[in-house]
């Protein structure tokens, strides 16, 4: 039994995120995703399922063919908090910083 | 002399894990202490305008901190962190989750691994966090951090490739 879809997993692999980058550029079909890689199709299409059910990807029907484009939302939220953690950090160090000159200087 | 000081920040996306380095410019008995004494954790922890406080801290193996970050509101985010390896001014270990103020853990958590050393005065502490999951990554940047932050696609590819 596979566990519930991560995003992490998602983008830890380098096909998927070369596909992502492919349907923010523009929305593709899984025939037009599948010409850009070496790989099999049916590979690719085990790429797209996972990065659809992640929601990182969203399907969209046009006439009798189904088209891919990013979850633009989705992927800021990653991004959103990787980088609010890191300024997180850096203002609890930079407190710090203020907080050890403080002690050190009532020790002289 | 502060402007120098390392900080790298490194996330394995695929691991579920950051790396920190962060060096002090203080001595290992000083540093240790801000990160172990209540105290001087409350000082420097809650990015402000938030505070810490801290109910009560027993920092030995099996012991715990009971703590708070108190938004300007006055709103209250329990958490407990439970410590499962200490070596004096070297490293330790902990167990970090969310709580309700009757101190029931919120799971999933996340474990924390911090080591020390100094040279010549300036103390890196290392710190390892992983993460059971993103939803727990979330909820420590609801505590205040809402104002949105957006990258464009250009950026989210650098930063993709440098986590490659």
């Amino acid at each position: 039994m596979e566990s519930r879809r991560d995003v992490f997993q998602a983008i830890a692999d380098p096909t998927r995120r070369a596909i992502l980058l492919l349907v923010a550029a523009q929305a593709m079909t899984p025939n037009a995703i599948a010409e850009e890689f070496h790989t099999s199709r049916q590979a690719v299409s085990k790429h797209i399922q996972i990065l659809t059910e992640c929601e990182l990807v969203k399907q969209e029907q046009k006439g009798r063919e189904i088209y891919y484009h990013i979850n633009a939302n989705k992927m800021e939220e990653i991004d959103k908090w990787i980088e609010q953690f890191k300024k997180i950090l850096v203002t609890q160090f930079s407190q710090l910083d203020k907080v050890l000159l403080t002690i050190k200087k009532q020790r002289k | 002399m502060t402007n120098n000081l390392l900080f790298d920040f490194t996330v394995d996306k695929a691991a579920k894990t950051v790396f920190i380095t962060r060096e002090f410019d203080a001595d290992l008995s000083l540093v240790w202490d801000a990160f172990t004494k209540a105290e001087i954790l409350d000082q420097w922890v809650a990015p402000k305008p938030w505070r810490s406080k801290t109910k009560y801290m027993d920092f030995k193996v099996g012991g715990q901190r009971f703590y708070a970050m108190v938004s300007p509101e006055g709103q209250e985010r329990w958490a407990i962190q439970k410590y499962t390896s200490i070596n004096p001014k070297t490293n330790f270990k902990m167990f970090n989750a969310f709580a309700d103020k009757d101190e029931n853990l919120e799971l999933p958590g996340s474990n924390w691994d911090y080591a020390f050393s100094e040279q010549d005065g300036t103390t890196k502490v290392s710190i390892t966090i992983y993460n059971e999951s993103l939803t727990r990554m979330e909820k420590m940047i609801e505590m205040g951090f809402t104002e949105g932050f957006k990258m464009s696609m250009n950026n989210l590819e650098n930063l993709l490739a440098t986590l490659s």
